[in-house]
């Protein structure tokens, strides 16, 4: 059985750009080390859900609670013990572009000013190994680096401070098919080793049916469906039927069975 | 030698139009009704429709059209008047092109011109954007003092490599262009005023003239001008573009201060540069305006130094020199400011970096408006 507590509570959220509604009242709790994926349509604020959950972006009502600490209203000091604890791989990686590829993933390490040279130096390449990137690549600059390994870099980085939370913002996204394969069994592994909580926002339906335990379905301004996948699948509104029951969506999840497979 | 064959005849769109006996038309259309047979013709056989349509009763016959494309449909929707005529025969594979018409949505109308409740609402909006501005720069300021004086007690964590290479880029590397305008300033000034001072044969306050408008003014808003335009755009660039890749996002979520990271060490590398890069256009400045005394007003090198210490009290050159501080603060803290505003897109990055060269070079000139009103009665005789 599953540890049922709970690591980031989103109450009652409301997001607004303008007169655009994008969240009325959103609601979503996530459990410790269990994988949920946000999914939803283009422009149907999940993006925005996961950057409130970071603190970037700010709601127009609501709360958002990660590690028992409000995000937006909580105490500096314990913000930044949170900002310690949790990872963030963003979509095209978000490198420093000033920094080699050793520096990014260092850089938060030696933000803490207590590790020795030589250590901060043992963790980057550990941190490198483990999201299979070469050691000759770790004197590149961001630039030099293709997708795949900037997001596989970016991963480093967030793994940098052992967190027990993990973002990814479209982990696939702009991977090819064998990269965005590679790059989702990399984090199953490492989920298992790190006894991570990972909170992934996507549209691929091959990354949703490898990696989650719950799908959170994001449509019209609310979550629509939260549960299991064949839970979700089996929800009646018409933005899953048509992402999951459409021609790519029963490809996705071919081993979904068959009686659920409404044509 | 072959034949030259006649081309093939082009398909074409045809309208024929027959009486139906009982005193209405049949209009019966056939051939080819797509982009490339309508084509230029389509003002023409738009007008030949339009005609056609003014009879209500009339019957359309489209039975006779092989192939239709959207422009052919959206031609004869048009000039049905948006809606389908009661009388239509159609072929059923023609039938998905007239299904979307009725259902695609007209763009939604833009209001324009001039109205006065516009204006109020523009002149509202820039007004709160100043405000912002405003808020937000002032937010600025003080979170940098706070980390400032944070650092002053952990000189350890002061950032001295981001500073030196600051120093390096928006100092060292400005070194070229500061002297070569100050050298030009020097010498149009030295030689425009020569020839005044000569007609009342009082050669020797070239010396006066150039010392105390040097070294009090011109050197220091010419180096700060300079600086806005190379350094402070690029300020907001930087920034800017960190805002474009996320860069000041991940930084967010690491916990990294972007305060210490970014805005303080622009801050400290221009409150350091500019005073220095001051020192050298007024140097040049003085070099231009020495060597076109010397051909213009037989001052000489010598008399020259040896009276500039009389004629220009050494208060003016710290005048400049703090002058140069504050505008360095200044250009930083704007560039830095209008960087971290930057939306992630390129125009919002192209918008802010020409603000934050305008903005700057204004402010400075208005500073030391202010400067001058105060220290009136400094540095003179």
């Amino acid at each position: 059985m599953r540890d049922r507590t709970a690591v980031i509570e989103v109450r009652n959220l409301h997001t607004r750009f303008g007169r655009a509604v994008v969240h009325a009242g959103v609601n979503l709790v996530v459990y410790r080390d269990e994988v949920v994926s946000i999914v939803g349509g283009s422009g149907s604020g999940k993006t925005t859900l996961m950057r409130q959950m970071l603190g970037l972006d700010r709601p127009a009502r609501g709360s958002v609670t990660v590690f028992g600490c409000d995000v937006h209203r909580g105490d500096p000091r314990e913000l930044a013990r949170l900002r310690t604890r949790w990872g963030v791989v963003f979509q095209e990686g978000a490198l420093f572009s000033a920094l080699s590829v050793f520096d990014n993933v260092a850089l938060p390490l030696r933000e803490l000013r207590i590790l020795p040279k030589d250590l901060v130096r043992d963790i980057v390449m550990l941190k490198l190994e483990m999201v299979g990137i070469e050691a000759r690549h770790a004197s590149k600059l961001p630039a030099e680096l293709s997708g795949g390994m900037s997001k596989r870099v970016g991963l480093a980085r967030a793994l940098a401070l052992d967190p027990e939370l993990l973002f990814l913002d479209e982990p696939t996204a702009g991977l090819d098919p064998a990269r965005s394969e590679n790059f989702v069994s990399l984090v199953g592994t490492l989920r298992q080793e790190l006894a991570l909580t990972v909170v992934m926002v996507t549209h691929d339906l091959d990354t949703v049916a490898a990696l989650s335990d719950r799908v959170a379905v994001l449509a019209d301004h609310h979550l629509v469906a939260i549960g299991t996948l064949p839970e979700v699948i089996r929800a009646d509104h018409p933005f899953i039927e048509s992402l999951f029951r459409g021609e790519r969506g029963r490809r996705a999840l071919g081993a979904v069975p068959p009686e659920l497979q409404v044509s | 030698m072959a034949a030259v064959s006649a081309p093939p005849s082009q398909p074409e769109p045809q309208i024929r139009r027959e009486d139906a006996g009982d005193g209405s038309a049949r209009l019966l259309l056939a051939g080819t009704w797509n982009l490339q047979a309508l084509g230029r013709r389509a003002a023409e056989i738009s007008a030949k429709l339009q005609t056609y349509a003014a009879d209500p009763r009339a019957a359309w016959d489209l039975t006779g059209i092989d192939r239709l494309d959207d422009a052919g449909a959206v031609l004869l929707w048009r000039a049905w008047g948006a809606r389908r005529p009661d009388r239509l025969l159609l072929r059923s594979e023609h039938e998905a092109f007239f299904h979307h018409l009725a259902h695609a949505e007209h763009p939604p109308r833009r209001r324009r011109g001039f109205s006065p409740l516009n204006a109020a609402l523009g002149t509202g909006r820039f007004a709160l954007l100043m405000a912002d501005h405003a808020a937000g720069f002032l937010n600025l300021v003080g979170q940098v003092v706070i980390e400032s004086l944070r650092l002053l007690t952990h000189p350890s964590h002061i950032p001295w490599r981001t500073i030196s290479a600051n120093v390096y880029r928006a100092g060292a590397q400005a070194l070229g262009i500061t002297a070569m305008v100050g050298f030009l300033i020097g010498v149009t000034l030295s030689y425009l005023t020569a020839r005044q001072l000569k007609i009342v044969g009082a050669d020797i306050f070239i010396v006066d003239i150039l010392g105390i408008g040097i070294i009090r003014e011109i050197g220091p808003v010419l180096a700060a001008v300079l600086v806005a335009g190379r350094s402070g755009s690029a300020m907001t660039a930087q920034i800017g573009v960190m805002r474009v890749t996320q860069e000041l996002d991940a930084m967010a979520v690491l916990g990294i201060s972007q305060i210490q990271r970014l805005v303080l060490p622009r801050v400290a590398a221009l409150a350091l540069a500019l005073p220095l890069l001051v020192l050298w256009t007024d140097f040049s400045g003085l070099v231009g305006g020495i060597l076109a005394a010397e051909v213009q007003l037989d001052v000489g090198m010598q008399d020259f130094l040896l009276r500039l210490p009389d004629a220009v009290p050494v208060s003016n050159l710290w005048l400049g020199l703090s002058k140069g501080l504050v505008f360095g603060v200044l250009i930083a803290l704007v560039a830095c400011h209008l960087g971290l505003r930057v939306r992630p897109n390129t125009e919002s990055l192209g918008i802010g970096t020409t603000n934050s060269v305008v903005t700057s070079i204004t402010l400075v000139i208005l500073v030391d408006a202010a400067f001058a009103v105060a220290f009136s009665h400094v540095g003179f005789r």
